[in-house]
């Protein structure tokens, strides 16, 4: 029988089992190889010891814990492995019978070298470089790193986490996807992104591995026909794309759909929109002054993305009315401005309360300019709790906001009000609809005190635009 | 130690900067002279600096360690933050 022990010294249980492996060498039919990972004197008294200082063999045979035990074929092909110590487990896999006659039964392992969080990088990067693709791009001592990165254009004006091969590699364990897998054609440039270079974005934005899938995810959305991400860039309009997250994955990632969800200082808020943004600037070649024609633009095109506050909200979210599962993962992406504000601090009735949100709503991009754009209302908490107190479903809310912003022709017309923006004057005895039937989105989110919601008005709309499109995210 | 960045883009430029434009005069600018290290281009440079130093010209010698390999990316640092114009002199 051939049998491969993983050991280091400084493991007490690995220590505890040195006599344990000396029995076993010495066994006729045993022939055993130990791996020592930090002291290669250790195990004494074992014929074949070898030093896996650069812990090669640990690292490619998936050592987790020390000791840990491997049955071997004779072509040397892993059959089984068990971990740590147990008398009954040893004595059965190897059967030999008084292994350890003076040691206690059992006793946990410990965390093999290979596997410790200050070498993990290190050894990836040296054993996995090779799927890597991208350009190296070397520093010079005296360059400044950070300063190195704005100068090469790399960064949308705030510092960048320079993209080293070991944040990279890290970056890439967030996915099951290979980094040479196509995720999608960026525009402006229409190039072929990898998921290499996605992780390469995203370690510039700041994300930690687990938000890879949802950028993944995101860029996905982005780059469809419906969502239009090239008209949406090139666009004079102040918009960007604005990610909504729903699912189960908002929680698993630590995003914040409380106090300040629209602000700073959530990690995961903070950098999923940037990481985006960042791919669509250095993949797609989408830069400010070139084919991003934007007048003013807006702070949100740095990076826009929350998720909606599901268990406190009086409606189902998001993704299940757009016939995802509650269970299901999604981003939401929308072609957005900035957030503004709604103040109603008196209304305690849903209909009140309604009355207040479209008479904001009805002025997202101009008071005059109805169909043209789409809107998410954020509802905020207290807002939401006069309608669950009330009893009003989240379609009763949608249709009686739609019903509260149809505009009377004679308003709107070019010249009313002395306003010379507005719709041509054939249209003066109609009633015409501010938003087209799904053209509210509306989420729930953010902190539990204060009386305010918040409104993110929308780009041209429909095919000759861009369309909310949603995608369920894939690990 | 160098350090190695990914490059993030889409590769479709080279990684190093652009050329600057060509100046109009030297006089007044930083002059760096490269010496590949191939036989007799310090001869050819030695001249150079002559000529450029009986005008308004600060001259600055840098030499690859040899020539069969690109310039070690520091040199090119330091020549880029030191001088305003780089003159190489190949020779055989």
């Amino acid at each position: 029988m051939k049998l491969v022990a993983v050991v280091k010294r400084e493991c007490p249980t690995c220590s505890l089992v040195e006599p344990v492996l000396q029995q076993l060498d010495a066994a006729d039919d045993v022939d055993l190889a130990v791996f020592t990972q930090d002291d290669p004197t250790f195990p004494s008294g074992v014929g074949a010891v070898e030093f896996d200082k650069e812990l090669d063999y640990s690292y490619h045979h998936d050592i987790e814990t020390v000791p840990t035990l491997i049955r071997v074929s004779d072509d040397g092909a892993e059959m089984e492995r068990i971990v740590g110590w147990s008398r009954d487990q040893w004595e059965t896999f190897t059967g030999l019978n008084g292994l350890g006659p003076d040691l206690p039964a059992h006793r946990p392992g410990c965390g093999s070298l290979s596997v410790d969080p200050s070498l993990v990088d290190e050894l990836r990067a040296r054993y996995e470089s090779h799927r890597l693709h991208a350009r190296r791009v070397d520093l010079a001592d005296l360059e400044d790193e950070m300063e190195a990165l704005f100068d090469r254009g790399w960064t949308d004006g705030l510092p960048v986490v320079p993209p080293t091969p070991q944040r990279v590699l890290r970056m890439l364990e967030g996915t099951t996807r290979a980094p040479d897998d196509i995720v999608a054609l960026v525009p402006p440039d229409l190039v072929e992104c990898t998921v290499e270079k996605v992780a390469i974005n995203a370690v510039l934005a700041g994300c930690a591995p687990e938000y890879l899938p949802v950028v993944l995810t995101a860029l996905e959305g982005a780059c469809t026909d419906e969502f239009n991400m090239h008209g949406l860039l090139a666009t004079t309009m102040p918009v960007g794309p604005v990610l909504i997250i729903n699912g189960p994955i908002r929680r698993q990632i630590g995003m914040n759909a409380g106090i300040n969800v629209l602000g700073q200082g959530n990690r995961a808020n903070s950098t999923i929109g940037r990481a985006l943004q960042l791919v669509i600037r250095n993949v797609g070649g989408g830069r400010p002054g070139g084919v991003d024609r934007a007048t003013q633009g807006n702070p949100g095109k740095v990076s826009f993305c929350f998720p909606e506050d599901e268990e406190g909200s009086p409606w189902e979210p998001l993704h299940v009315e757009r016939g995802f599962a509650p269970g299901s993962s999604t981003v939401t992406l929308f072609p957005g401005e900035g957030p503004r504000g709604v103040v109603d601090q008196l209304s305690r009735d849903p209909e009140s309360l309604t009355r207040s949100l479209a008479a904001c709503l009805r002025t997202v991009q101009h008071p005059k300019l109805p169909m043209v754009f789409d809107a998410i209302l954020v509802l905020g908490p207290e807002h939401g709790r006069v309608y669950r107190e009330a009893g009003w479903t989240k379609a009763q809310f949608k249709q009686r906001l739609h019903e509260l912003t149809l505009l009377e022709g004679a308003d709107i017309v070019r010249g009313a009000g002395g306003i010379t923006e507005g719709v041509p004057d054939a249209f003066k005895d109609t009633q015409l609809p501010k938003f087209r039937a799904d053209g509210i989105v509306v989420v729930h989110a953010g902190g539990g005190a204060g009386l305010f919601s918040t409104i993110i008005g929308g780009w041209a709309n429909g095919d000759t635009g861009s369309q909310p499109v949603t995608r369920e995210i894939q690990r | 130690m160098t350090r190695t960045l990914l490059d993030p883009t889409s590769e479709r430029t080279p990684s190093h900067r652009e050329q600057l434009a060509r100046p109009a005069t030297l006089s007044g600018l930083r002059v760096g002279l490269l010496d590949i290290s191939k036989a007799r281009g310090n001869v050819f440079l030695d001249r150079l600096e002559e000529l450029l130093s009986e005008r308004d010209v600060t001259v600055t010698r840098f030499a690859k360690p040899t020539f069969t390999k690109p310039a070690p990316i520091d040199l090119r640092h330091e020549i880029s933050t030191t001088c305003d114009v780089v003159i190489e002199a190949l020779a055989d």
